[in-house]
């Protein structure tokens, strides 16, 4: 283990990046493929009650109206693609800066520490869609039947890769900005207005009757992943327009990613 | 090629009125070890974090293995390890595969890694362990599985914060042994400390830090050579009949050359006849090198030489010297 020994520049830094990146993916997809079971149990059991509760039970009980169901289904995807998203991201980050310290082996591998974070990013957003793939069986077990139109699954993927994406910027921000002695307080005060603010539960036009609210639920971005999910697979229902959700969906992103990476950097260099 | 240069090294925290690290300049040679001795935040850890990525210099630069580290963070990272004081080790991977996931971060090829895993997993005394989280590791478990990961990618230069800090005393044995096999394989290391005898027992040189500044930086025995009057010289005198005092010959001892004070040491021995008294010289410079010039000067006064002890400064004498204060 000599200095000669090492063929320092030989792999050209791109190169060499690109596998450390590759590596460092393959990593999280090891981890969370021993820990299967537990990462569906995890991300599955909160949209599956809601579906469940709001769907079927209260259904059954003709509290809610026919049809509510294949409503609140969309809106479940949507939800299940950015919580996801966003737990996957921002926990682990603020326990690997804050406690374990976890991450300076990634911070110290040949790799810019923008691509670290375009990692958390991508396994966050590759989780997340999973997760939302696994909601349309279980969709189909719970319900009985689903919204389902062929041609609204481009639209639908769209709305999850979306979806999945802004989940990991709010997680990324998150994790960057919250330290560990307040991650229970931060995040009980993001989730649950996060959880219900978003539209998921009901369409946002049917809100002109509680104006105050559709203003609030304007400004949660996971309204627009919602809306976009209900045009793709219950165009019946009032909806916004597809292009303005892609539209508001596309800046929030651009957004949060530059403040998430800002954040990232200030946390992983003094 | 150096193996690490910095030059006017300056870091000041964003809201601090002071610089953690105050324009420092030294060099380090390939295979040296290095040793950077000083008080909890006299800038050790400040300097390591720039010279490893993870601290943004203020001003000045820093290179390892030939890279700005500023300038190109990609590529020097590569170049070097660092070997945490806490254990930041993946706890959702096997010992093993700390190791080759390190690896494989660092672009070695699957097979390279695992060869390699198993050579420095036995050398590390983790062979049977290899299977098992590092959640249940004690601290010198910890520190020689982190050692043994930062080999993998065969840096140039390794960086130690602290290697030793709170193991138990075989443990650390065990990683000065380990430290002294990669210094004899020529690896580069560079530790930071405030443990006077670890730095003195492994490092080539010592650089001494205070307050951010570099205070002195030589081999420990220039170090220590150079500190006025802490070498001592103590003689043992069989006095004659010729009515000479310890007091009488104060001012010949003096006048030797390197000597800086005499002082007389009360008799130790509780007869009031003993023939023998006692003397102290503080040196400056090697004590030894007094033991003929007294022995001579006493010979000529019919005086003999019955015993010499030497005191050597250690290097935390030299510390106290430099900053007036000690280590901890």
């Amino acid at each position: 283990m000599t200095a000669a020994a090492i063929p320092a520049g030989v792999t050209a830094p791109a190169v060499k990046q690109r596998r450390a990146f590759a590596a460092v993916l393959r990593r999280d997809l090891l981890v969370t493929w021993s820990e299967l079971p537990v990462f569906l149990a995890q991300v599955i059991l909160q949209p599956l009650f809601l579906l469940f509760v709001f769907g079927k039970v209260l259904g059954s009980l003709g509290y809610t109206q026919h049809g509510y169901s294949d409503l609140l289904f969309p809106g479940l995807l949507a939800l299940t693609s950015v919580i996801t998203g966003m737990q996957t991201l921002a926990f682990p980050l603020v326990i690997e800066f804050g406690w374990t310290k976890e991450i300076e082996d990634r911070l110290l591998a040949p790799m810019s520490t923008a691509l670290v974070a375009a990692e958390k990013v991508l396994f966050a957003s590759l989780r997340a869609l999973t997760a939302t793939l696994v909601m349309i069986p279980v969709g189909i077990l719970v319900l009985g039947s689903i919204p389902w139109r062929w041609s609204g699954v481009p639209l639908m993927v769209l709305a999850m890769v979306l979806g999945s994406l802004l989940g990991a910027g709010l997680g990324l921000v998150l994790g960057t900005l919250v330290v560990p002695q307040r991650i229970n307080i931060v995040f009980s005060l993001v989730f649950t207005p996060l959880l219900f603010t978003g539209c998921s539960q009901y369409p946002w036009p049917s809100l002109s009757r509680l104006p105050w609210f559709q203003v609030v639920t304007a400004c949660n971005p996971m309204t627009y992943v919602s809306e976009l999910m209900r045009a793709a697979l219950v165009p019946e229902v009032p909806h916004i327009t597809p292009w303005v959700c892609i539209v508001v969906l596309v800046c929030s992103l651009i957004v949060l990613m530059a403040v998430g990476v800002r954040g990232f950097y200030r946390r992983a260099i003094d | 090629m150096t193996a690490v240069e910095v030059s006017e090294l300056v870091k000041r925290y964003p809201k601090s009125t002071v610089n953690a690290v105050d324009g420092i300049t030294f060099e380090v040679a390939p295979g040296e070890v290095f040793g950077l001795l000083g008080p909890n935040g006299a800038g050790k850890t400040t300097t390591v974090g720039m010279l490893t990525t993870r601290v943004k210099p203020t001003s000045g630069r820093a290179m390892v293995g030939g890279v700005d580290v500023g300038a190109d963070a990609v590529r020097a990272r590569s170049m070097l390890a660092v070997v945490p004081q806490r254990s930041n080790l993946d706890r959702s991977l096997s010992i093993r595969r700390n190791l080759t996931f390190h690896a494989a971060y660092h672009g070695v090829p699957a097979a390279e890694a695992s060869a390699r895993a198993d050579d420095l997993l036995e050398q590390f005394g983790l062979r049977e362990r290899g299977d098992v989280k590092p959640d249940l590791f004690s601290g010198g478990q910890s520190q020689r599985v982190m050692i043994a990961r930062a080999l993998m990618h065969e840096p140039q230069v390794l960086f130690l914060d602290e290697p030793t800090t709170g193991l138990d005393p075989a443990a650390r044995l065990f990683v000065w042994d380990r430290l002294r096999e990669l210094r004899e394989r020529g690896v580069t290391l560079f530790l930071t400390t405030h443990d006077m005898h670890e730095a003195a027992l492994l490092a080539d040189r010592v650089g001494i830090m205070d307050h951010g500044k570099l205070l002195a930086l030589d081999v420990p025995e220039a170090l220590m050579r150079g500190l006025p009057g802490s070498s001592t010289l103590e003689l043992s005198v069989h006095a004659g009949e010729n009515g000479h005092t310890p007091d009488s010959l104060i001012g010949d001892f003096e006048r030797l050359p390197g000597v800086e004070r005499v002082e007389p040491l009360p008799q130790d021995s509780p007869e009031p006849d003993d023939p023998h008294w006692h003397v102290r010289l503080y040196v400056s410079g090697e004590a030894s090198a007094l033991v003929a010039p007294t022995a001579t000067l006493l010979a000529e006064r019919g005086l003999s030489l019955s015993g010499v002890e030497l005191g050597e400064p250690t290097l935390e004498d030299v510390f106290i010297h430099l900053t007036g204060r000690t280590l901890r």
